[in-house]
């Protein structure tokens, strides 16, 4: 028998509710007060997700940096690697909102896209 | 130059964005927006986070990607926009004075101006801890202009006050970004921010939240090297002998914010001393007839979608008062925080309106309550309508509609009160 505690974010109640499981198996969930919390709970305990935002360098930009995100959700446990992944990387200006800046992050079939423009200036005296 | 214009906004965040584009739409010509930065969104382009539009756009984004929903339409739209244009001075019959380095000194007049200035964060000297003043110490967003915008990390080992949004959502972009958290202190017993910041931000990556803790001292030569950090008792006195130390090169305070109303105060529009923002009517109108105000310079939103809603009321209600078919009620009915309640916006209502089937009134609570009834109470102490709420926190702001049809021309005053249902 294992014990998860966890709080629900489906609402700003937010209750406290705890897990139960055997073998990788929900047994019980117990302390929420609506089904959303059975939802919510199942969802984080099978395979929790999380969609990542961060930065992206850029070379000739306005800007030194875009700002990035996982077009979808990707697993909670592969964000701090993500994360150095992320970091190897430097993008061209111009940058286009939406643009795809790497595809298939960690193999997780998921692209991170930029979420914002950034211009192209010829040369920028300050970097 | 064109320097007069039917309406007249200052500050091009989500606040003057919105009331741009909405009153574009409802026919107002010669519009202005005057922005300080470089460029339009406000805060947004460093909020990198997502979380912004559910409610609006009922999709889920970034703040840089909120925002140029808004920064496209606006560039498709017949309105005049001036950047890294500052606003020095505005005058009570709507004379603007604003400065840039390719005009000059300029004097604009307009017959309509909103103010969509926004909030600024509340600094170390706000809320005075003693000791040394090295460097290493800045207010949340500081750093994550820093950290989102300008590409500088701020620090390695890190302490953060306040347990607000921008708190939270600091410590998790800290600790994605290779520093160690070392605690988010919390002066009361009970986060300001949201449910959902708390778990995506602190319980995902591990970082303590201390509840009834803040700094009651920071050491240092050149850089933070340790803070002392106390518990708090219910008046949020430092308890004698619950001191500890704790070794870190970084402090963040993320200790509220404060409307940026220099130019309201000056000419003369009374603020509300609790939201810090001016008192204003259902168009969300200040005391100066064809002055208004909205997003976070009027009072602080816990959500940009919020402050978008806001800035289209504004940008409705200009329209109307442009055009000068607008009928005041004999007296206006003045809405009052009651039980819990820390403040309402608006704080009167002016207007008849044929055709208007409700107002809807937004406030915070000062504690967070469950099981409530929200009660609207008129001058003799009569219920005149009331909304079960299953919980109401400080950080979640409350709405509630108050039905037109109970706005008889005796009534002159509401309360608002929570009560244990």
């Amino acid at each position: 028998m294992e014990q998860n505690k966890i709080i629900c974010i489906s609402c700003p109640i937010g209750c406290r509710m705890t897990i139960q499981s055997k073998d990788g198996k929900i047994t019980s969930i117990i302390g929420n007060a609506c089904p959303k919390g059975i939802k919510y709970a199942e969802e984080e305990f099978i395979n929790p997700l999380r969609i990542l935002t961060t930065t992206v360098k850029v070379i000739g930009g306005e800007l030194p940096l875009v700002s990035v995100k996982t077009e979808k959700s990707i697993p909670k446990r592969l964000l701090l690697k993500a994360m150095v992944e992320i970091a190897k990387i430097e993008v061209k200006a111009q940058v286009k909102i939406g643009q795809v800046i790497k595809d298939d992050l960690l193999g997780t079939g998921v692209s991170l896209v930029a979420t914002r423009n950034i211009k192209r200036v010829d040369s920028n005296l300050f970097s | 130059m064109k320097l007069e214009y039917d309406l007249v906004i200052i500050g091009g965040g989500p606040a003057g964005l919105a009331v741009a584009l909405e009153a574009e739409k409802n026919g107002v010509e010669n519009i202005l927006l005057l922005e300080r930065d470089e460029y339009l969104g406000g805060i947004l382009p460093q909020c990198i986070h997502n979380g912004f539009g559910l409610q609006y756009f009922k999709e889920e984004l970034t703040g840089p990607e909120y925002a140029d929903r808004f920064i496209t339409q606006i560039n498709n739209h017949k309105v005049d926009i001036k950047t890294e244009t500052m606003v020095v001075k505005i005058t009570p019959n709507k004379q603007i004075i604003a400065l840039n380095r390719n005009d000059g000194l300029l004097c604009i007049k307009a017959r309509a101006i909103v103010l969509a200035m926004g909030c600024r964060e509340r600094t170390r000297e706000a809320i005075a801890i003693a000791g040394s003043r090295p460097a290493g110490i800045f207010t949340a967003g500081t750093a994550q202009r820093y950290i989102n915008i300008e590409g500088y990390m701020v620090g390695h080992e890190v302490i953060i006050l306040g347990s607000g949004d921008i708190g939270m959502i600091m410590a998790r972009r800290m600790t994605l970004e290779g520093a160690k958290v070392k605690a988010v202190l919390e002066i009361m017993p009970f986060s300001t921010g949201l449910i959902r910041n708390k778990v995506q931000c602190l319980d995902d990556f591990n970082i303590p939240l201390k509840f009834n803790h803040t700094i009651t001292r920071i050491e240092g030569r050149k850089r933070v090297e340790k803070v002392t950090i106390t518990q708090v008792d219910k008046n949020l006195q430092a308890i004698f002998g619950t001191e500890e130390e704790i070794h870190c090169d970084t402090i963040l305070l993320s200790v509220g914010l404060i409307p940026e109303n220099e130019l309201t105060k000056e000419v003369g529009i009374r603020l509300d001393p609790v939201t810090g923002g001016p008192v204003v009517n259902e168009n969300r109108e200040t005391e100066i007839e064809g002055i208004f105000a909205c997003g976070n310079v009027l009072h602080v939103h816990d959500l940009a979608d919020f402050v978008t809603e806001e800035g289209e009321i504004v940008g409705r209600a200009v329209d109307e008062y442009l055009k000068g078919n607008r009928k005041f009620r004999s007296q206006p009915i003045k809405i009052f925080p009651g039980d819990n309640i820390a403040y309402v916006v608006p704080q009167h209502i002016d207007f008849i309106v044929p055709g208007r089937k409700k107002i809807k009134l937004f406030m915070r609570v000062k504690k967070p309550e469950e099981r409530v009834k929200i009660n609207l109470i008129d001058d003799k102490g009569r219920v005149l309508t009331a909304y079960k709420k299953r919980i109401v926190t400080p950080g979640e702001m409350v709405s509630v509609f108050l039905p037109e049809v109970l706005l008889d021309d005796k009534l002159k005053n509401i309360t608002i009160s929570i009560k244990r249902d």
